[in-house]
């Protein structure tokens, strides 16, 4: 994987992981000074264009040289912040730059008909200062930093969201509750970081890990672990703490709500990762515990509990959110199975879940895109006037209930295979039930688009209409990269099990 | 137990503020009492880590030297004050954890036997701040909107005025 490491000059790719978070900010203020969205879009999409590419040259990098430690501003670590790139990051780094890309492309359409003309510009930026508070919490290695990431892209976030009032007040509701809920996520995890620096008198993760191992963990450690995996549990939306999710993603514009779905919980989901596997150790007693305590047993009552909810939705995205909150459940049952498999799995249907939410929100913004439907019921009849994309959904909708010839299916054969190496039958027992639900909310909406006949408007059936070609591209992009990556499934499996070794220690 | 609480007494206000905070956020119907409530549970947070940077007989931690030079005459104090406190630097340290055992102990040999308090804390809460504001700045714009689009900022009449909305918009 030479090409990839080389690609890019030697002075940008020596930089790279200080630059792909440092672009994204610089380009979200110059979005907010173009004269209109259509300029500001140019400037996001070449943004997160360039991020595709850094994240590629930084997998190259990674493979080529191992972790990679960049020193920001020449400040070694522990006392300076050191940016750590390992295969979990440029696992995450990838998801966010080219699922990002894909949603950029595909904003235009979709942002000109949800925001009003002289807020897009400002729109834009707020997405590029989110897109660089994701990255940003991806890549850092430093504990505090990750708070004001986190930050950073929060609390755009509930600009983003809240910019769904233009078609729905409830937005600013949503927007509101989520502000709370996550304001109080992330104090408790800056609670967590603070009682780390007690413990240990430093920032840096790697730092922390070596000394929590050297002195042995104790009150205060253990109060950190606390306070950490509930501040990033209502950030990643794990089960009980999902409340701000459904209407958020409801409400919010569609582009926002493709792009959240696909990145934002996703990397909520990696700090906790990060902060339970580098810096408190699987192998310490009340680490353990809690794998097996909270996060398999909150995980298999989220997969169940939430998909029941998902299937007495009326609106198709709240529909879609709840089942987010139950594929959320999976991650964290393959996480609480602790081993190397449970973990790879886990994080494989992260990445499989990023293709097919972002598939199947991108559907739903095409159908609300050219009839201005959201509801279940005025799904009917797309298959008919609208089949490119009802296509797309059903794609990404089969790939969801883990039907064989998608990349669903691949990652919950994995779930699986590592619960059954664990012998949690109950676990294997809670994933079919919880496949069976899923079957249950995708039929609903399947049978509203191809069984039911279109509406009928002054006795005439409603017309064929194509989405947007920007529209329909990323979104047959991500509909068959859910098939592809069921036959291609090794660079995805690879990348999931190699991220978990970095983080086990290869174990 | 008296004596657990008189040590660490620091701690108490801290606690009730963020208890005080929390409760808010949670019983208050009102979106702007919310917002209350939750710039006080930040703070305390705040507070939590300016308490955490003492060290017990600590200078403020300004380079000795520096202020020599600059002729703000408060040098000799400086030096006379570190030279007293080195002894308690130890014991401090060992009462108080590793937590204020590794700056201070680092702070004490670079700096000639001046004990500094550890000023990393209040730099990282100055950034947590910034952060705190940004937040409720987006809060207020939020519940400015909010009383544009519904009318009130109470949650009841909020939830009662969208249960409406739904049921009276369908068809």
């Amino acid at each position: 994987m030479q090409f990839l490491a080389d690609f890019l000059p030697a002075g940008v790719a020596m930089h790279a992981p200080a630059l792909i978070v440092v672009i994204p900010l610089i380009t979200a203020a110059l979005a907010a000074l173009m004269p209109n969205g259509r300029v500001a879009w140019i400037v996001a999409l070449i943004t997160a264009a360039a991020v595709a590419l850094l994240s590629l040259n930084l997998l190259g990098q990674v493979m080529d040289e191992g972790v990679i430690s960049y020193h920001m501003g020449g400040w070694a670590p522990p006392l300076g912040i050191e940016y750590r790139v390992d295969m979990l990051n440029v696992a995450l780094l990838l998801l966010v730059g080219f699922v990002g890309l894909l949603c950029v492309f595909y904003a235009l359409p979709s942002v000109a008909d949800e925001i009003a003309e002289n807020k897009q510009a400002l729109f834009y930026s707020a997405f590029l200062v989110c897109f660089a508070g994701l990255l940003g919490v991806t890549i850092t290695g430093d504990a505090f930093n990750v708070f004001v990431f986190l930050e950073i892209s929060s609390i755009s976030t509930y600009v983003l969201i809240a910019m769904g009032a233009g078609k729905d007040r409830r937005a600013l509701t949503a927007s509101y509750n989520y502000l709370i809920l996550g304001t109080i996520g992330a104090t408790f995890f800056v609670i967590g970081v603070g009682f780390l620096y007690m413990a240990t008198g430093t920032l840096n993760m790697a730092d922390m890990a070596a000394i929590l191992e050297a002195n042995g963990h104790n009150r205060v450690s253990q109060a950190a672990f606390a306070f950490i995996v509930v501040g990033l549990g209502l950030k990643a939306a794990m089960f009980p703490l999902h409340v701000w999710l459904p209407n958020a993603y409801a409400f919010a514009p569609n582009f926002v709500t493709a792009f959240l779905a696909s990145t934002a919980t996703k990397v909520a989901f990696y700090a906790l990762i990060r902060f339970l596997f580098s810096v408190f150790h699987p192998d310490v007693s009340f680490v353990e515990m809690s794998f097996v305590w909270l996060f398999a047993v909150v995980g298999t009552i989220a997969m169940v509990v939430a998909s029941l909810q998902a299937v007495f939705q009326t609106d198709a995205r709240r529909l879609l959110a709840y089942s987010s909150v139950a594929q959320v459940g999976y991650m964290m049952l393959g996480l609480g199975m602790g081993t190397a498999s449970g973990l790879s799995a886990g994080l494989l249907h992260l990445m499989n879940h990023a293709l097919m939410k972002g598939a199947l929100f991108m559907a739903l913004g095409a159908f609300a895109l050219n009839f201005g439907v959201r509801r279940i019921k005025d799904l009917a009849g797309m298959g008919k006037t609208m089949p490119a994309s009802a296509m797309a959904f059903t794609i990404a909708g089969l790939s969801l209930v883990g039907v064989p010839l998608t990349v669903g299916f691949t990652s919950k054969w994995y779930l699986v295979t590592a619960a059954l190496e664990r012998g949690w039958w109950w676990a294997v027992a809670a994933l079919m039930l919880s496949s069976l639900l899923a079957l249950a909310y995708v039929a609903r909406l399947l049978s509203a688009i191809w069984m039911d006949s279109p509406p009928t408007h002054h006795g005439e059936l409603t017309q064929r209409r194509l989405a947007p070609w920007m529209v329909l591209v990323p979104m047959s992009i991500l509909a068959l990269a859910n098939i592809y990556f069921f036959f291609h499934a090794d660079p995805l499996v690879w990348l999931a099990r190699s991220a978990a070794e970095a983080v086990m220690g290869g174990s | 137990m008296l004596e657990i609480l008189a040590e660490r007494f620091n701690y108490i206000p801290i606690i009730i503020l963020m208890m005080i905070g929390l409760y808010v956020v949670i019983a208050t119907g009102n979106l702007v009492k919310r917002l209350v409530g939750l710039s006080i549970f930040q703070t305390s947070v705040f507070l939590l880590y300016i308490t955490i940077g003492k060290v017990f007989g600590g200078a403020p931690p300004i380079l000795e030297d520096y202020k020599a030079d600059d002729g703000y005459g408060h040098g000799g104090e400086g030096e006379a004050y570190g030279a007293a406190e080195a002894g308690h630097a130890a014991e401090a340290a060992a009462g108080h954890g590793a937590d204020q055992a590794a700056p201070a102990a680092d702070a004490a040999h670079q700096a000639a036997e001046v004990l500094y308090s550890n000023p990393l804390p209040h730099v990282l809460i100055l950034t947590a701040i910034v952060v705190g504001v940004a937040t409720l700045a987006v809060g207020l714009a939020l519940v400015v909107r909010i009383r544009e689009a519904y009318g009130t900022i109470e949650d009841d009449a909020l939830n009662t005025a969208d249960y409406s909305l739904e049921s009276g918009s369908a068809e």
